[in-house]
């Protein structure tokens, strides 16, 4: 309910603001409705929609897994941390344009360059939190685990893995922004497809309702990710503890 | 099956960089189904002892002999529970081969039946504390290694839960050793009671206990509590 309201409120201010503007500048409402129901009923909103949501998917998937991988050898391995620590740093401060502009002229334009750059992008910041997390791990409970001759994989699922959790949601909910601003980049500077690339072209034309239909629906996938998907899983992991925050 | 213990020495450096010694020259051996009781001041080293003894810790000198494939339980200090596991999955988790007639007869005689599906945050110290003793118990061990297991429990509860280590350890050939504070834990469980110096932890000495523990009266109790006392006042 509280959720409706707080968007009544965007249409409002953002249809006040379009009135104030102009619609050359902002168009209101109705007019972006009207121009994403006409990408809708070509086909192509679906089709680009689509494409950007399996390369933030492919690459998402990527730099979590290698991320949570390497952040937690780095936690556990004073020797890893030390050798992977520079990398890590240079990794972490290197500006998102200059590995996609890399990628493609090392890999020319091509879909594995695009994730492969989107992947690097994310990976630093998901190996930084899962080795805060594994570094936090409780000590006391790795010896129970030991006098009790837990498997070492049973120990991994139900020991080491809930405590990372948190660490884990945390980093995917942040490389999920991080991956979903970089993909456009990606796509508008290298792909002949993708919400990027339209944004490019509408861009180009100066046709702003396009442009905002593609964001804006673009923005409803996402809302849609995280309420359906992101936050139960948080609220499933979660259960356990006695007031969740 | 025995445990032969015989640590020379060990030492802890701090964060400043001093070395200090915790044990020195403990030597004892512990066979199946004897209860070993280490009474000493707060401190001592007993939770460090145990440690190296459950193989926990490696960095000592000496040498410690535990049979191959040993079955350890251990109650730790604190409870020690997964916080995202219920009860009963903690005590499943330790024990994966226990049956459900054993837990269920577990958790009844330890009163948690009705604390199965709870979480350890929902629970008491002292009730987590019960189902810490519920998983090693679970485990149907050969070695129980138990730290204040009755700490911050009731009188009455304390009491019973003392019947239960007594009844499962006569029940099967467990070696047991039971770090207490309270003499009268140590008095109606133990088979032999090692009194600890304070820090560098050594054995002062060994008092005997040769009656065994069901048929220990008020009288005989008392008359142990009485030799220990003089024994702690000739030593320390």
């Amino acid at each position: 309910m509280l959720r409706l309201l707080s968007f009544a409120v965007f249409l409002g201010v953002w249809w006040g603001a379009a009135l104030l503007a102009g619609a050359g500048k902002l168009p209101p409402p109705p007019a972006v409705l009207a121009a994403a129901v006409a990408e809708a009923s070509s086909g192509a909103l679906f089709f680009n929609l689509g494409v950007t949501l399996a390369r933030v998917a492919l690459a998402f998937t990527l730099a979590m897994t290698l991320g949570a991988a390497i952040g937690y050898l780095m936690g556990r391995v004073r020797l890893a941390n030390r050798l992977g620590d520079p990398w890590l740093i240079l990794l972490l401060n290197l500006p998102a344009l200059v590995v996609i502009v890399l990628a493609y002229i090392w890999a020319g334009l091509t879909e594995v360059a695009a994730i492969a750059a989107i992947a690097i992008n994310k990976l630093p910041t998901a190996v930084v939190t899962v080795r805060e997390g594994t570094r936090a791990l409780d000590a006391a409970l790795d010896e129970m685990a030991t006098v009790f001759a837990i498997p070492r994989g049973r120990a991994f699922r139900h020991v080491i893995l809930p405590q990372l959790a948190p660490y884990i949601a945390a980093a995917a909910r942040s490389g999920l922004s991080l991956v979903w601003k970089i993909v456009l980049v990606a796509e508008l500077l290298g792909r002949p497809n993708g919400v990027g690339f339209e944004i490019g072209v509408a861009f180009q034309l100066f046709d702003i309702p396009l442009l905002l239909a593609y964001s804006l629906s673009f923005v409803a996938v996402v809302l849609a990710i995280e309420t359906m998907l992101v936050q139960p899983f948080e609220t499933r992991l979660s259960r356990w503890r006695p007031r969740a925050a | 099956m025995q445990l032969e213990v015989d640590i020379a020495s060990k030492a802890f450096t701090n964060a400043a960089g001093e070395r200090f010694d915790v044990l020195a020259n403990l030597n004892f051996t512990l066979g199946a189904g004897e209860v070993g009781v280490f009474v000493g001041p707060s401190g001592c080293g007993k939770s460090t002892m145990l440690k190296i003894l459950a193989g926990l810790d490696h960095d000592y000198q000496g040498r410690v002999t535990r049979p191959n494939d040993v079955r350890i339980g251990m109650v730790f200090q604190e409870p020690r529970l997964l916080p995202w596991r219920s009860v009963e999955e903690n005590v499943r988790l330790a024990a994966p081969r226990a049956d459900e007639a054993t837990l269920s007869a577990l958790f009844d005689l330890l009163e948690l039946t009705a604390h199965r599906s709870h979480f350890p945050g929902e629970l008491s110290l002292g009730l987590a504390r019960r189902v810490a003793l519920a998983r090693a118990f679970a485990v149907e061990p050969d070695f129980l290694i138990l730290d204040e297991p009755l700490a911050s429990l009731d009188d009455a509860l304390a009491a019973r839960l003392r019947d239960q280590i007594a009844a499962l350890v006569d029940s099967r050939a467990v070696m047991t050793l039971l770090v207490t504070h309270s003499v009268d834990d140590a008095v109606r469980l133990g088979d032999r009671l090692f009194l600890l110096s304070p820090r560098p932890a050594r054995i002062l000495g060994v008092v005997p206990i040769r009656t065994p523990r069901s048929a220990r009266g008020a009288a005989e109790i008392s008359d142990i509590k009485a030799e220990l006392a003089r024994f702690s006042l000739a030593n320390i």
